[in-house]
């Protein structure tokens, strides 16, 4: 791989839509290219400012507050739709993280009766219930469900590989037929808390629900998303030192009570 | 008649009292769980014997620091005082801290009663209590899985200073913080209101750390001029003309002695004094002004309300020292990112290479949910650490937030168990130094625990 590697990140709205730590994925992603050489060039965009999809080969959303999600919702429509689908059609990477994931369905239902239309990368349509589904919460991703992050290099092994994290959401979001999940929920509550289903995948742009910094309780999905987004096989990327790494993964598997299979 | 059953209901409960501090756990909220069960209304007839009323604190950050400082404070002005200095703050610890009024005797000088209150029991206990004063001091993001969001904990004491009983009750509130400052529009009277007004020691907030950053009133977002400390600070709507109040007890002229204390003049309608604290930070600077507040409506002289702020000793894992072994323990408690960076910050400005311990629980009184660590300027204290171990049931996430924050691996030791991790963090610090302990809140109540059970044997295992 080439020592001069270069990816660009956007991060859209990091200023509202963050209420769950949403930055320490970036923090995660930054420092794990900076060890290894990689330049990531940060920049976000929010209200307002239009998306040049092409630009970029990471793009990431977190999740916010109801008022900020509201807002976001109206702006993703009118100033990032395009370049979303634009940067996924270039081959980028999309991580998409609880309210975010809500908004990038076909429709999201802010409060009841009141539907806010999405900007459809994912066929999902998130409704409102009552009842918080909170907790902790691990997920099995199926290989196939990455396919198209994997690019076919079918790197998963046994049988998938385990997501940890914690879930907070009031949205229940129930994939059209044909949306792939990013996973099956082990432990928690997933989509809908009824599905077995949890978060969904297209091309190159993950959607889930196990909100805020999931990516420094899951390295080996942070690396999955660099190399796709260097456009290489995961098993191209320089090793790092993992200790703490797969310790922190081990650590929040265990509170979702699985027990790590390293 | 029910005055007759909240008699034999705080008999029954009494007992129990008893029985739980011979069985050495003394100091929780049972014996005050148990009496609510018995007599629902025990609250109000219980706090009717406070000859002098009683005034409530509630906050997301320091309320149980304010308390303290509150009772320092009448204490040194000779008012007898009763307060949860446990930190029991839900109603059933506020019932409980009431199962220790003394019987009734005419004899005896007033009594006061000082709370502080949990922020989701805020109405329910003004409704109980009929406080004189409620005293609110800011709200920050905080166990979103337990508490929701801030707006929706505004909303709640927004009707809580609105309805009676607490509409006729006195209230201060930070000018700071938008959200608290805002509240002044449902107060019935005037309300007094509290800030920092020294600009010098306005500090670098970076914006995500921003907590409200939204016009209550109109939604769009705030202007700040200068922050101290989140989202605290000096500020404007400029879409509604929404501003920050100007405050009549305020705090100028600060001067931070790193993680020691701080002084500054405390300036009053009533006059000035110049208060030393020996508690760290600009956040107990807010801490002190909330106690003050209480104090000047009371009519305490600024001069008093000095004297009682200086004689304040921090405890209960909010900056605590304890000594052991020729070193010294400072135990300081990080429950949110808000709390946690101003706990940084103020080690970073401590200026010295240190040595921590850091203990992340996850159990329901601390959230079960740990992201908040990501949110946390951690990042200060990057080339100013030569040791860190990591404890608690979460250990392992927040040894990586440190390494991911800069601080090299090679420092940075995992322990689960605690008495081992204290151990080994106390064994990498000089005789004469200091062990910072950041510990989550039941982390706080293992790690007193185990100093004072097992505190010898860990001397002696030194
Ligand atoms: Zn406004």
């Amino acid at each position: 791989m080439s020592a001069r590697a270069r990816l660009r990140l956007c991060a859209l709205y990091p200023e509202l839509m963050n209420i769950y730590a949403d930055r320490g994925n970036l923090i995660f992603l930054e420092r794990r290219c900076a060890w290894r050489g990689i330049e990531l060039r940060y920049e976000r965009r929010t209200i307002g400012e239009p998306l040049e999809g092409e630009r970029y080969d990471i793009i990431y959303i977190g999740g916010g507050q109801d008022r900020d999600q509201r807002l976001c919702a109206e702006d993703l429509l009118a100033h990032k739709a395009a370049g979303l689908h634009a940067a996924l059609a270039q081959g980028a990477v999309l991580l998409a993280v609880c309210g975010g994931y809500q908004l990038l369905g076909r429709s999201y239902e802010i409060s009841p009766g009141d539907e806010l239309p999405g900007v459809g990368i994912f066929g999902a349509r998130t409704v409102r219930s009552a009842k918080r589904l909170i907790g902790n919460i691990a997920i099995e991703v199926q290989p196939q469900a990455l396919g198209g992050l994997l690019g076919g290099a079918g790197q998963l092994s046994r049988g998938g590989r385990l997501l940890a994290g914690f879930e907070n959401h009031a949205g229940r979001t129930l994939l059209d037929d044909g949306q792939a999940p990013l996973g099956r929920v082990v432990r928690g509550h997933g989509n809908d808390g009824a599905s077995g289903f949890e978060g969904a995948v297209r091309e190159g742009a993950i959607g889930t629900y196990l909100h805020g910094p999931l990516l420094p309780k899951n390295a080996w999905l942070a690396d999955l998303l660099i190399a796709r987004a260097l456009r290489i096989d995961p098993r191209e990327l320089q090793a790092l030192t993992d200790d703490l790494e797969r310790a922190a993964h081990a650590c929040a598997l265990r509170a979702a009570g699985v027990r790590a299979w390293v | 008649m029910s005055a007759a059953r909240t008699r034999a209901a705080v008999a029954l409960a009494r007992s129990a009292n008893a029985l739980a501090r011979l069985a050495g756990s003394g100091g929780t909220s049972l014996p005050g769980r148990l009496l609510l069960r018995l007599e629902p209304s025990a609250l109000g007839h219980l706090a009717e014997r406070l000859r002098a009323g009683s005034a409530v604190i509630s906050a997301t950050n320091g309320k149980t620091t304010a308390t303290a400082m509150a009772a320092a404070i009448f204490a040194a002005g000779g008012q007898p005082v009763l307060f949860n200095r446990s930190g029991a703050n839900m109603a059933g610890g506020v019932a409980g801290t009431l199962l220790e009024l003394p019987g009734s005797n005419g004899a005896q000088p007033p009594l006061l009663g000082l709370f502080e209150v949990d922020e989701m029991w805020l109405a329910q206990i003004v409704d109980a209590l009929a406080p004189r004063q409620i005293v609110l001091v800011n709200l920050f993001r905080d166990q979103l899985d337990r508490y929701g969001e801030l707006e929706e904990i505004a909303a709640r004491w927004s009707t809580a200073l609105s309805t009676p009983p607490g509409s006729a009750a006195d209230c201060g509130l930070c000018a700071d913080d938008p959200l608290i400052a805002d509240l002044g529009q449902a107060a019935a009277g005037p309300p007094t209101y509290f800030g920092i007004e020294d600009a010098t020691a306005a500090s670098e907030v970076p914006f995500h750390a921003l907590d409200a950053r939204h016009c209550r009133r109109c939604g769009a977002p705030y202007r700040f001029e200068r922050l101290f400390v989140a989202h605290l600070g000096h500020y404007d709507c400029p879409s509604c003309g929404a501003k920050r109040p100007r405050p009549q007890i305020s705090a100028q002229q600060i001067a931070l002695d790193g993680a020691r204390g701080s002084r500054f003049t405390l300036h009053t309608p009533a006059g000035s004094a110049t208060v030393s604290l020996r508690v760290p930070g600009l956040y107990n600077i807010y801490n002190a002004l909330a106690a003050a507040t209480i104090a000047h409506i009371r009519d305490v002289p600024p001069a008093t309300i000095a004297r009682g702020l200086g004689s304040f000793v921090p405890a209960f894992g909010r900056a605590e020292a304890l000594a052991l072994d020729g070193k010294e323990l400072r135990i300081m408690l990080v429950k949110n990112p808000a709390g946690a960076t101003e706990v940084l910050r103020t080690l970073a400005g401590a200026g010295e290479q240190l040595c921590l311990l850091g203990i992340l629980n996850d159990r329901i009184a601390d959230g079960r949910d740990v992201s908040w660590i990501w949110d946390a300027e951690v990042e200060l204290l990057a080339g100013r650490l030569t040791a860190l171990v990591c404890s608690g049931s979460r250990a392992a996430e927040l040894a990586l937030r440190f390494a991911y924050a800069g601080v090299e691996r090679s420092r940075i030791a995992v322990e689960s168990d605690l008495r081992r991790a204290l151990a080994q963090a106390l064994a990498q610090v000089p005789p004469g130094s200091t062990l910072y302990a950041l510990p989550t809140y039941t982390a706080m109540l293992e790690l007193r625990r185990l100093l004072g059970r097992g505190g010898r044997s860990l001397r002696r295992g030194q």
